[in-house]
């Protein structure tokens, strides 16, 4: 005989305020099995705890349902009292009355009788339900960073801190990233390199982390604790055990007009290269598109003059598969493409330009040697004009809806340092609004304005027109004084929306985290767990997650880093016990559901069965390794004889729950 | 290749060159222009307003006709084109305009955005490709150097009429390098040249035009080519003296194809 | 003049003024700006706070506007000024002796070279 327990929450007035949660105990009081129902304001409150506990003690409850908030926000609370108490865990249901009932309807009555259904449909189910026992699975006490910039790089150096093995995963021939490229950092202006390759350098030494450069991931299988990932080392055709990165190959190799990627083009590298001055690792990597030896056989002139003898024409595409217990998202971002904003005449002018190329035109590494020169002649530009939001805060389908935040502070840094360098320049920045919340963020944009005199104009350009004397005419709208102004510019700067790497996408997929519309993967809770997918084990650090500025990537990255480490501390994992299980009498052996299991749980045999008639037949069956098994319910709905049931969900919970909802 | 077409009012009277010479050239191309029968004036400009029904009514007659006759519906002038493809869109979008707009007319079969509105210079892009076109070309304007105008129309809103890149475009250039000349491009080339207001405010038409002028003049124009009569009467109006001949498009593919009766479009008797 | 509300224009034009972030692109390169006494960025902002009746009064601004399709092209928001503009301009000439073109006029401004467009388009502007 089943006792069931039914608690009902008012959330304060988040249910209270559209359900009478009293009328709700009451109607549920009268379902069959149910020995207790009574309402609470806050059910998860240490009172609230306490109530569930003593109904369970005093009533000797076989079954308990609590009637709040979504089973993402308080089942584990709930399951914990209800273990302290001595009822099985899993004899504990969730009726959501919050966000799929109060919060959702305004009237009163609709939202009451709703509710009551939605506590009948989990008593419904809770007349079934057995008490589950969760297993252990061990943990794999090793971390894969997915991308070494600013971002993954200090994650895996918290991470390696900490003592774990972790491993980065680059496509780029060295770590860095987006760092890299950049001349002076917000707020306080330092040097990006001078703060940057000193990281690097610690990654490369650090014995706990291994670089895999010009690398990427193919597959993932596993889960939390126990990923099994497929890496693709992509032949670089240069022994990176040999090569000491001396650049004599580089300085010889006669196929000199490639353009180069780290300048963005502005200027061109051989086709061996190394990317710049202070890469990690400091291996040449040839480009198989532009290398004569690799395209056409003619050439050799790099393994001619390498003394370290590393190059290696032969080489080929290396894959390895390594164990995992926790991965760390941290692929970043890219400015994105212009070529709907034609109105700026990107495409149609070389002096108008990215702000990230104006980083590299400002960066003694770059092309001009950190003169800020046009680079259409190469002469000093008089008249700048910087334009914010290119493609941020855009929802006419040609751009990103969000800000990209970090625009306002690095044109801020951008006009001021013109200023300071070239006092004899005017600069403009045209701009929506300035956003500079971060901690002496705005107080560097005043400097900009009330020290160095850059004319901050509250408007829109609305069109660049290259003429023909090679300056840029600058339409703009002054709102302020209500004009429309036209000035004649040199350079102009545009300040392209930020969008999440493209190899992210196909990436989420992989790992079975979610993402939002934009690409930018999805946090497990927006304020509360902003560091973790919600898919168990994978981890979000940097801009992968959302627009962030150097301070607040590092942030996350450590704290990205910490979760990785409260992880990997523990030896054992408890399971999720609502695993799949097959009945193998049902079983037909058809294999339908080892095809659609994405963890690999799904093994078949062939067992030896004792039929009616005395006889034994073997008949092939699927069985499912609950360590592996991670629940989600696939191989039930692909299964055609029913064999397989999700233990906590089995096809007669949740016939029960409808039929309750429909009666 | 048959396709219905639909002159406007203008191409009957003062703009006769721009009409003539798109059906010779056509011809000489392979390709069948029949003139819609019964076409109505389309009003010049697109009725913006939610609740303007009847002054889209003449742009769904002809688009409803071509849908009758089987054919893709080819425009010329460029005012024409921004109307009937506006209303085209709105009578496949529009649930609201497209209701009115049928229960207005009561044809036998509802229309709803079904004919396909090309331009002219869609039709030598997408049908006939400009690479073909090339090799028609019988006297290519060798040394000629030609600036295209798209004014406001052609483009404009570059979502619903979706010809080309709105800020950007390139069509009319591609199809001044098929003619053997060179295209000259300038900033100002898909600006409104002062349009209607040239009724009332000459000297608002007379700036705008200028600055279009001035525009082609500095990148190194020595003519003006345009799809729309009104566009050409502006800048011919222009009293700065920027010494640019305007000329319609098709009056130098008629040239380039060896259709053109009377002189080359070289600025003479302009 | 009678009486124009906010709601009004908003069904004519169809364009919902709240989704405007006052950015001022539509202004920037609007060919008509010096001409009109309220731009494309101010009518958006004034229909939404209900100022109509400047706008209805304003014939510098809803008689020089082109209709080029500028501001509606470059806003970053989908806005669509230039349909205020015709809300507002239709909103004065459909009422009784507002009519802004008369057919008098005509004689006086035509001249042999003037395209029929030009007279249609004005026509349909700026009279009922």
């Amino acid at each position: 005989m089943q006792k069931i327990g039914v608690f009902v929450c008012h959330c304060g007035t988040n249910i209270a305020g559209t359900v009478d949660v009293h009328a709700v105990a009451e109607a549920l009081k009268e379902e069959p099995g149910v020995v207790f129902s009574a309402d609470y304001p806050y059910m998860c409150s240490e009172a609230g705890q306490n109530m569930i506990k003593d109904a369970i003690r005093d009533y000797q409850l076989t079954g308990a349902v609590i009637c709040s908030c979504s089973p993402r926000m308080h089942e584990a609370t709930f399951r914990k009292a209800a273990t302290s108490a001595g009822l099985n865990p899993y004899l504990v249901e969730i009726a959501n009355i919050r966000e799929q009932c109060s919060w959702i309807h305004k009237d009163m009555p609709t939202a009451t009788e709703k509710a009551i259904i939605l506590g009948k449909a989990a008593i419904a189910k809770v007349h079934l339900n057995a008490p589950l026992t969760a297993g252990e699975s061990p943990v794999t006490k090793r971390a894969l960073v997915i991308r070494g910039g600013i971002a993954g790089i200090q994650t895996a150096l918290d991470i390696a801190e900490a003592g774990f093995p972790v491993d980065i995963v680059e496509k780029q021939p060295t770590i860095g990233g987006k760092m890299t490229q950049l001349d002076k950092t917000f707020p306080t202006l330092d040097c990006a390199a001078c703060i940057l390759t000193p990281k690097m350098v610690d990654c490369a030494q650090n014995e706990n982390i291994k670089i895999y450069s010009y690398s990427e991931v193919t597959d993932v299988k596993g889960f939390v604790g126990n990923f099994r990932v497929t890496i693709k080392r992509k032949a670089r055709y240069v022994d990176e055990t040999k090569c000491t990165g001396c650049g004599i190959c580089t300085e010889k190799c006669p196929m000199k007009k490639v353009p180069n990627e780290f300048n963005l083009g502005m200027n061109n590298r051989t086709a061996v290269y190394i990317p710049f001055a202070q890469a990690v690792p400091k291996v040449a990597t040839i480009d198989p598109e532009h290398c004569n030896m690799l395209k056409n056989g003619k050439c050799g002139v790099c393994a001619k003059v390498c003394t370290a003898g590393a190059i290696d024409y032969k080489q080929k595409d290396e894959f390895i598969e390594q164990e995992y217990g926790a991965i760390v998202v941290a692929t970043g971002y890219n400015p994105i493409k212009l070529d709907r904003y034609d109105e700026f005449a990107y495409s149609q002018s070389k002096d108008v330009i990215t702000s990230l190329e104006f980083e590299r035109l400002t960066n003694a590494a770059g092309p001009t040697s950190g003169q800020l020169l046009r680079p259409s002649d190469g002469k000093h530009p008089h008249t700048i004009v910087f334009v914010q939001c290119v493609g941020s805060r855009d929802t006419s389908g040609c751009g990103k809806e969000y800000c990209s935040k970090i625009c306002c502070m690095y044109t801020a840094k951008h006009a001021m340092l013109t200023r300071e360098k070239y006092p004899d320049t005017d600069v403009y920045v045209f701009y929506i609004d300035v956003r500079t919340p971060g901690k002496n963020f705005d107080e560097f944009y005043r400097r900009a304005v009330e020290e160095y005199g850059v004319h901050y104009i509250k408007g829109m350009v609305g069109k660049v027109a290259p003429r023909a004397d090679g300056t840029l005419l600058v339409q703009a709208s002054d709102l302020i004084s209500n004009e429309q102004l036209k000035i004649n510019a040199d350079l102009v700067v545009l300040a392209a929306a930020i969008e999440p790497d493209k190899t992210a996408r196909p990436l989420a997929t992989m790992l079975t985290a979610s993402m939002d519309t934009n690409d930018f993967f999805t946090e497990a809770h927006p304020k509360l767990r902003p560091v973790e997918s919600p898919t168990a084990g994978i981890f979000l650090s940097g801009t992968c997650q959302g627009p962030k500025d150097i301070p607040e990537t590092v942030s996350q990255a450590s704290a990205a880093a910490a979760k990785v480490i409260g992880l990997l501390v523990k030896d054992k994992l408890t399971c999720n016990p609502c695993v799949a299980h097959s009945d193998e009498w049902m079983c037909n052996g058809c294999s339908s559901c080892e095809k659609v299991c994405p963890y690999g749980a799904i093994t078949y045999s062939d067992k030896e069965f004792k039929m009616p008639d005395r006889t034994i037949a073997i008949r092939r069956v699927a069985s499912v390794n609950e360590a592996v098994c991670q629940g989600c319910g696939a191989c039930t709905v692909a299964c055609p004889s029913g064999a397989m049931d999700l233990k906590g969900f089995s096809n007669r919970q949740i016939m029960a729950e409808v039929d309750a909802i429909c009666k | 290749m048959i396709f219905s077409y639909y002159p406007g009012c203008t191409l009957k009277t003062k703009a006769k060159e721009l009409d003539r010479y798109a059906r010779l050239s056509a011809e000489a191309l392979g390709i069948t222009l029949e003139e819609l029968p019964e076409w109505q004036c389309c009003g010049g400009v697109y009725p913006m307003a939610k609740d303007e029904i009847a002054t889209k009514l003449s742009s769904v007659r002809a688009l409803a006709s071509a849908k009758a006759l089987g054919h893709d519906l080819v425009t010329l002038c460029s005012a024409c084109h921004n109307v009937l493809k506006q209303v085209n869109h709105d009578m496949a979008a529009d649930e609201n305009i497209r209701t009115k707009a049928n229960n207005y007319m009561q044809p036998d079969e509802a229309y709803g955005g079904e004919t396909k509105v090309i331009h002219y210079l869609e039709l030598l892009r997408d049908t006939v490709g400009f690479g073909e076109l090339a090799k028609q070309v019988k006297n290519p304007l060798k040394g000629r150097k030609i600036a295209a105008y798209y004014g406001c129309l052609l483009l404009r809103p570059g979502s619903v009429l979706q010809m080309d890149n709105p800020e950007n475009p390139t069509i009319i250039e591609d199809f001044i390098r098929a003619l053997g000349a060179e295209a000259v491009v300038y900033p100002m080339r898909n600006e409104c040249c002062g349009g209607y207001v040239t009724l009332e405010n000459r000297e608002l038409a007379n700036r705008r035009s200028g600055a279009v002028l001035e525009s082609a003049k500095e990148c190194g124009a020595e003519m003006i080519i345009t799809a729309c009569p009104l566009c050409l009467y502006n800048l011919n109006k222009n009293t700065d003296g920027y010494d640019v001949p305007v000329y319609y498009f098709t009056e130098l593919l008629a040239e380039a194809l060896g259709v053109k009766e009377g002189g080359a479009c070289d600025g003479a008797g302009q | 003049m009678a009486q124009v509300s906010k709601e009004e224009i908003i069904r004519i034009s169809g364009v919902n003024p709240l989704k405007c972030m006052r950015c001022g692109k539509c202004s920037a390169t609007c060919p008509s700006y010096e001409e009109m006494e309220y731009h494309p960025h101010q009518f958006v902002y004034m229909v939404e706070k209900g100022e109509i009746e400047p706008l209805l009064k304003s014939a510098d601004s809803l008689y020089h506007c082109l209709s080029c399709f500028a501001c509606v092209e470059r806003c970053p928001r989908n806005v669509e000024p230039a349909k205020l503009v015709e809300a507002i301009r239709l909103a004065v000439i459909r009422q009784q002796g507002q009519n802004h073109l008369k057919p008098e006029t005509i004689p006086e401004v035509l001249d042999e070279d003037l395209p029929q467009q030009a007279i249609v388009s004005a026509f349909r502007k700026y009279s009922k």
